[in-house]
């Protein structure tokens, strides 16, 4: 009996070792790959204005408020992304601020809204399932009548999109959810129909990313055609090419993202971060998994416990009963 | 050993009895507030800073203290180490407190309450969620506290029917019991790891969910220590140095084991000239496990930890180290960038204070009337 006992507690040991192995479990679990139909932005800063024409549509589309305060009582003015604002047009600038798309003394405009993460840290971290990722068109979108409002997605999220109302006694999480109420009725994101450059394009993912290559491959100074709204539209506009970084961000970082950036600014700049092409999703989850798959491991330990419980537990009623009757009489070992 | 739990007695409403209750008040004022205008109304939480003291505390913290009954089941239930018995329904009360209020506090801070239920519908189940895991183990985990405890009712209410029937059970009980706080507090753990980049290196490390463990262990060690002293000096109850410095020992091995794959694990990643750049997050880590070593330190040597006064201070080093590191995982070593700070405000400790306060006033009120405590009353036993 006392062998066995040693033997499960070793065995419990050896399963705890599994932990602390740095990175050794985290391929339980393959990174996602893009879904089939996958639908997606991108973002090209060269040709953004900054007219902000795609945050006003962006707040009519999904019927959110004015960001109003700061003595500000008229108009729409947020400051970042938040509870009232799904999309927004940034600015870098340095030094004098003047030339467009360049490092000094110049700026550049940055989108931010949801990414649509290929492997989604928000819909991993979410208990009850309020955050999903269409196993179609990869957008993920939030259920409120699931989300028990834990705020996980928040601290999950490496681009900190998701946004909490927290002035509201039964708040909601924000975020943008690429318009899929208007492509379910066959339209795009409002933000891109709206965008007059075509700095924000609409379309299949597939389709985007050819058209990054195309455009990583112009040459600076030549004109070229870029469609407008969307890449399907047949609507197009001739610019000149610009000096892209040769980089696409949200192409490979933490597995890809479905809404993409080009840039003539190094995208560190615009306070995005650097990411490796692997996500934090699959070492939180891949140790989680290789722990709880199936739930094998912890239902073994618990018959073990209940064994020697029920043992321990019986020579200690036996214990005292016999000191009942003898006075003396350790019973335990 | 098999001497038998009985009520303390004396009077309900002392001092502070009544100063606990009047926190739990002014706590009760800001949870109202929260519940009409929302969290933001009480709370410096932002989008930033998602979790603040409710959960950095009153859970993750909170929960580590209440491991006692854990801990104190996993030796006398597990390991077989009958002479302990006597600190078992003691640590067991507070763990169920401790516990239950951590449930309270999660209460509070989650923002769409009315839909709990979602975790326990099938189809909205996320296996992979860490989070999932966590609330379902500790709601599950409360339930479970409050039914080992139930042999104290028993025996108060004299429902012997009840209590046999709870007696044909109760080993499962106790088995889960040891269970579920092994699964769950990893997993605390763990649940940081999804925060990536986020979290600072001398915290995120994948090793998080062992070392997250091995604190509940120690903290669950130190708090039974802890409480036994304390209780002991204002029930005036026997002397049970002896005992508790045996349970020392035990800490001491975990403690030893936990700071030995800390900083090895510390070092292997590379991170120990950042521990000590003289950062403010480097002075963090330092003072961590400054407080450890300390602890640790008393705990080695007989002498010390047979002494009641430095067995005292080695638990409270203990309790401030451990408590460190998980707020550090949580909320100091945490920064999602952009500019996003967080402090938590006067309504938001309030909360936290009142929480406190409950479990101190309810424990105070338990072994008073229900048999916790197998002591005698030193009075007695002269």
């Amino acid at each position: 009996m006392k062998m066995k006992r040693r033997d499960f507690i070793k065995g419990a040991a050896g399963s705890l070792a599994l932990l602390t192995l740095d990175g050794q479990v985290v391929d339980a679990r393959t990174v996602e790959a893009l879904p089939p139909n996958a639908l997606g932005i991108l973002y090209d800063s060269t040709l953004c204005v900054g007219c902000n024409a795609c945050m006003s549509a962006c707040k009519d589309a999904n019927s959110m408020q004015a960001e109003l305060g700061q003595g500000n009582t008229i108009w729409d003015k947020p400051q970042d992304l938040s509870s009232k604002t799904l999309n927004i047009i940034k600015k870098f600038s340095s030094g004098k601020g003047v030339n467009k798309d360049v490092v000094e003394d110049g700026y550049a405009f940055i989108k931010r809204q949801c990414l649509h993460c290929v492997d989604p840290s928000c819909v991993t971290a979410c208990p009850v399932s309020a955050l999903t990722k269409d196993k179609e068109s990869g957008i993920v979108s939030y259920n409120k009548d699931a989300c028990i409002g834990c705020r996980y997605c928040q601290v999950a999220c490496p681009y900190n999109i998701p946004k909490f109302e927290w002035d509201d006694p039964y708040p909601e999480i924000v975020k943008c959810q690429l318009c899929s109420h208007l492509i379910a009725k066959g339209g795009i994101s409002a933000c891109c129909s709206v965008c007059p450059t075509g700095a924000s394009l609409f379309g299949p993912v597939e389709k985007l990313i050819e058209e990054t290559r195309r455009r990583l491959q112009m040459k600076p100074g030549k004109q070229y055609d870029f469609p407008v709204s969307s890449i399907d539209s047949g609507k197009s506009h001739v610019f000149k090419a610009p000096k892209y970084v040769r980089h696409v961000y949200g192409r490979e970082e933490l597995g890809g993202t479905q809404v993409m950036y080009m840039s003539a600014v190094p995208f560190e700049k615009f306070g995005l971060p650097t990411f490796p092409k692997e996500s934090f999703v699959s070492m939180a989850s891949g140790i989680q998994y290789a722990i709880y798959k199936g739930m094998v491991y912890p239902l073994v330990v618990l018959a073990g416990l209940v064994f020697m419980v029920k043992k321990n537990k019986n020579a200690e009623e036996q214990g005292k009963t016999e000191k009942k009757d003898t006075v003396k009489g350790d019973t335990h070992e | 050993m098999s001497e038998e739990a009985k009520p303390l007695g004396g009077r309900i409403f002392t001092p502070t009895f009544l100063v606990c209750l009047i926190i739990v008040g002014i706590a009760g004022y800001f949870a109202i507030k929260r519940f009409v205008f929302g969290i933001g109304s009480i709370s410096n939480m932002n989008d930033g800073f998602p979790w603040g003291i409710w959960i950095a505390y009153d859970v993750v913290v909170g929960t580590a203290f209440a491991c006692g009954g854990y801990v104190m089941a996993l030796l006398v239930y597990i390991l077989n180490k009958g002479q302990f018995h006597p600190l078992v329904r003691p640590a067991l009360l507070a763990s169920m407190f401790g516990y239950t209020l951590a449930g309270v506090s999660v209460f509070l801070d989650i923002g769409r309450y009315l839909n709990v239920y979602n975790l326990y519908l099938p189809w909205q189940m996320n296996f992979h969620s860490v989070m999932f895991e966590v609330a379902m183990c500790i709601g599950t985990y409360i339930f479970v506290l409050w039914l080992e405890f139930t042999p104290a009712f028993v025996e108060k209410w004299k429902l012997k029917n009840f209590g046999k029937r709870l007696n044909r059970v109760i080993f499962a009980l106790i088995a889960l019991g040891v269970l579920l706080p092994t699964m769950h507090q990893s997993s605390l753990g763990t649940m940081m790891l999804m925060a990536g980049y986020k979290l600072s290196p001398l915290w995120h490390t994948s090793t998080l969910p062992l070392l997250f463990l091995l604190t509940a262990l120690f903290m669950g060690f130190a708090m039974v220590v802890f409480e036994a002293t304390i209780s002991s000096r204002v029930y005036a109850l026997g002397d049970e140095t002896n005992m508790l410095s045996k349970v020392a020992r035990i800490m001491s091995w975990v403690l030893g084991f936990y700071l030995i794959i800390r900083f090895q694990n510390i070092f292997m990643r590379g991170e120990m000239a950042n521990a000590f750049s003289g950062t403010f997050l480097g002075n963090m880590f330092l003072v961590e496990n400054l407080m450890l070593l300390i602890g640790l330190f008393i705990l080695a040597y007989p002498n010390y930890r047979s002494n009641p006064r430095l067995l005292f201070v080695a638990a409270v080093a203990v309790l401030i180290g451990g408590s460190l590191f998980r707020f550090n995982t949580y909320i100091i070593g945490f920064d999602p960038g952009t500019g996003w700070k967080y402090f938590p405000s006067i309504g938001e400790q309030m909360i936290t204070y009142g929480l406190i306060a409950f479990e101190i006033a309810a424990y105070t009120l338990f072994v008073k009337v229900f048999p916790v405590f197998s002591v005698h009353k030193s009075a007695e036993l002269n």
